[in-house]
């Protein structure tokens, strides 16, 4: 017997889990001060999160997808994904889509269930959110594709979670990928659950990254609650695609801390102590721990920050509940370029049906 | 001004879109170097480049999701699935991502793509290769549908799903492919999507066809013209959305309708035109509409083909009956 191919998958992590260094650190965490802003806005990520939890238990917006555990993945690739590059979005990538310059009320107008939620006049080329899994990856082959046939020095960024690399879509993408050599990354943020089924009945494969083998391209997996490791692997992967390099799958392991959404209720499906366990392991506690330890971080800021991150909870909330409600005319106004005459009609019925003064919207 | 197929009217279109606009792009299997399973795409990869002509790989979803991506970047993409009975996969795509990208971004994002893909029996194909899955696209919100009939209708109404802003399934009827050569004029004019065409002008009765259907509702009008029953054919074209103004102004004239289709009976498009005959025109019938359609069976493979789709004969029946109500 010859053997016609061997693998292996590299695992990158800079932070150990009490902020302690576990490698040598790349060049762009060289001074910790640089990493702020990073860790700002995975606080604010964070307080974000707590509201609209929040805001769904009190009514004020429908199911809700916590972000809670996964604040250093969205941090580190907002922190390197280039204003004229595509993100493709999951349901659960606000935090990415805040340092896309999308206004956190989006997020509440999306979960409040209103379109204009999808709406990111901050990042026009960024796709909505994306709810049936995996299938935003094609569109990422698609939108890699457009950039490399206009030999534009773009890059396409899908993300998706740990269940979404079960289905073909996943692989039908990193498949043409490979092909065409497109400018794509595909940041699998394996959060080991899809809703109740935990990673192991998953997949019998020892990592997801080892699913781009498959499709002949570089994978890599990394400690996504450690930032300077997502932002170097995501960073040196979207370097490399923009760079005529091709496509990059990456696995960024994390731990869904939240339940899979407000409908959802975790603890039918695993143990306090597990939960427990994971927290010990949290992004934000991580990357603080460590900024302390090399003094570019003191308790007086981080005081300060909790003050700015709550007032900006706040300015958002008011954002989403001073929206008006959307008039039914909604539904048709962009179902085509230019309303077909033939729908016209149902137009008209749908607008003379609603009675002046309804209240539609949760707030 | 060339005396071509119908199929040959396709490359035609393809060839001029390309040539007119370079972010129109044709995605697909075989479509490159084979130039199409049909010859559809024959000699554009030669004439455009690899790139502008790309041969995919196998996975029907993939092909209909990179062209919603595509479409959203700026580019015409226009994707070929090889057979209709391998759109389901893809249908994924056009129902939660093509239909509804515009809506769902209430403007910001829109996907204009074309899906091509032959569709219908009648070419003793092999098993799963002969389907009509029409009104499967055409429940669906936020596209068009439309399926030509002839070789200077595939060319103008492909012109114009190409450069339409909204996605659109285009059937092509494989049975008409290479079946009548007809004059056609490669000068880049549009045919409206929004509009049905009147095939054969009549008097008694009016038949609803589209596709390969419009040739045996012409034949039966000829076969039945013989008896002094005047048949006035309609040429739907459009499938979603559709011009009923065309189809009731013909049923209040005529007073019968036949509408034919051929896929299966049960919530098929000849359902659906056929409701709103009774809503909009009752008091203009002299007998009920009549539905001509394929049965509620699975395709069958080739050997019963002839059996399961409706022919001239059926759809004449179906008018004498009309003809005959009391």
């Amino acid at each position: 017997m010859t053997v016609a191919a061997t693998f292996e998958i590299r695992f990158t992590r800079y932070l150990l889990p009490d902020g302690r260094e576990a490698a040598d650190l790349p060049s762009f965490a060289a001074d910790p001060r640089a990493l702020v802003p990073d860790y700002r806005a995975m606080v604010f990520m964070r307080a974000l999160d707590a509201k609209a939890v929040a805001m769904q238990r009190t009514g004020q917006i429908g199911t809700y997808a916590s972000t809670l555990g996964k604040e250093a993945v969205d941090a580190g690739i907002g922190a390197v994904l280039g204003k004229d590059d595509v993100l493709l979005p999951s349901y659960r990538e606000s935090g990415v889509l805040m340092l896309r310059g999308v206004s956190p009320h989006r997020t509440l107008l999306y979960w409040g269930g209103d379109e204009r939620g999808n709406v990111f006049p901050e990042s026009p080329r960024d796709f909505p959110f994306n709810v049936p899994i995996g299938t935003q990856l094609p569109h990422a082959a698609g939108v890699a594709y457009a950039m490399k046939l206009r030999r534009e020095p773009r890059v396409a960024l899908a993300m998706c979670g740990d269940g979404a690399t079960s289905k073909g879509d996943f692989y039908e993408a990193l498949n043409a990928a490979g092909v065409w050599q497109l400018p794509m990354v595909v940041v699998a943020v394996n959060n080991h659950y899809a809703i109740s089924v935990p990673r192991h009945m998953q997949t019998k494969a020892q990592t997801i990254a080892q699913k781009g083998i498959a499709a002949g391209i570089d994978c890599e997996q990394l400690d996504g609650n450690d930032l300077i490791a997502v932002r170097d692997a995501v960073g040196r992967a979207v370097e490399k695609a923009r760079n005529g390099g091709g496509p990059t799958l990456l696995e960024a392991l994390t731990y869904r801390l939240s339940d899979h959404t407000t409908a959802d209720d975790a603890t039918r499906y695993r143990s306090a102590e597990e939960v427990a366990e994971q927290w010990k392991q949290e992004p934000i506690l991580r990357l603080r721990t460590w900024l302390h330890s090399k003094g570019a971080w003191s308790q007086a800021e981080e005081q300060a920050l909790a003050k700015d991150a709550a007032a900006h909870v706040q300015k958002m909330v008011k954002a989403y509940l001073e929206t008006p409600p959307p008039g039914p005319e909604q539904m048709f106004e962009h179902l085509y370029a230019r309303l077909p005459r033939q729908y016209i009609g149902q137009l008209a019925q749908l607008t003379e049906e609603q009675e002046p003064h309804v209240e539609h919207h949760a707030g | 001004m060339s005396n071509i197929t119908l199929v040959e009217a396709i490359n035609l279109a393809l060839a001029r879109a390309m040539e007119e606009d370079d972010s129109v792009v044709v995605l697909g299997e075989d479509v490159g170097i084979n130039g199409g399973v049909f010859r559809a795409t024959a000699g554009l990869r030669q004439r455009f480049g690899a790139e502008r002509v790309a041969d995919t790989p196998l996975a029907e979803g993939l092909i209909a999701g990179m062209a919603v991506g595509m479409a959203a970047e700026g580019l015409k993409p226009v994707a070929e699935i090889q057979f209709a009975g391998f759109a389901y996969t893809a249908i994924d795509q056009m129902l939660n991502h093509a239909g509804r990208l515009r809506h769902r971004t209430q403007g910001r994002l829109s996907c204009p793509m074309v899906l091509r893909t032959p569709c219908g029996a009648g070419i003793h194909a092999p098993e799963h290769h002969s389907e009509s899955p029409e009104a499967m696209f055409a429940h669906i919100p936020g596209i068009r549908v439309v399926y030509p009939s002839s070789p200077s209708r595939a060319y103008g109404l492909l012109l114009a799903a190409i450069q339409d802003p909204d996605p659109v399934v285009f059937l092509e009827p494989s049975r008409l492919y290479r079946r009548f050569k007809e004059e056609v004029e490669d000068d880049g004019t549009p045919l409206p999507l929004d509009k049905a065409f009147v095939a054969r002008e009549g008097t008694d009765v009016t038949f609803v066809a589209w596709g390969a259907m419009l040739r045996e509702a012409l034949d039966a009008a000829e076969e039945l013209a013989a008896e002094g029953l005047f048949a006035e054919v309609i040429d739907l074209a459009t499938l979603k959305p559709i011009d009923f103004d065309t189809v009731l102004a013909s049923v209040r004239k005529t007073g019968r309708c036949v509408v034919i289709t051929e896929a299966p009976r049960t919530c098929s498009l000849a359902s659906e035109i056929s409701a709103n005959i009774s809503e909009q025109a009752l008091l203009s019938l002299l007998a009920p509409v009549e539905r001509v359609t394929a049965f509620d069976c699975v395709t069958p493979m080739f050997r019963l083909e002839e059996k399961y789709m409706p022919d001239a004969a059926r759809i004449a029946a179906a008018a004498r009956k009309v003809m005959e109500y009391q």
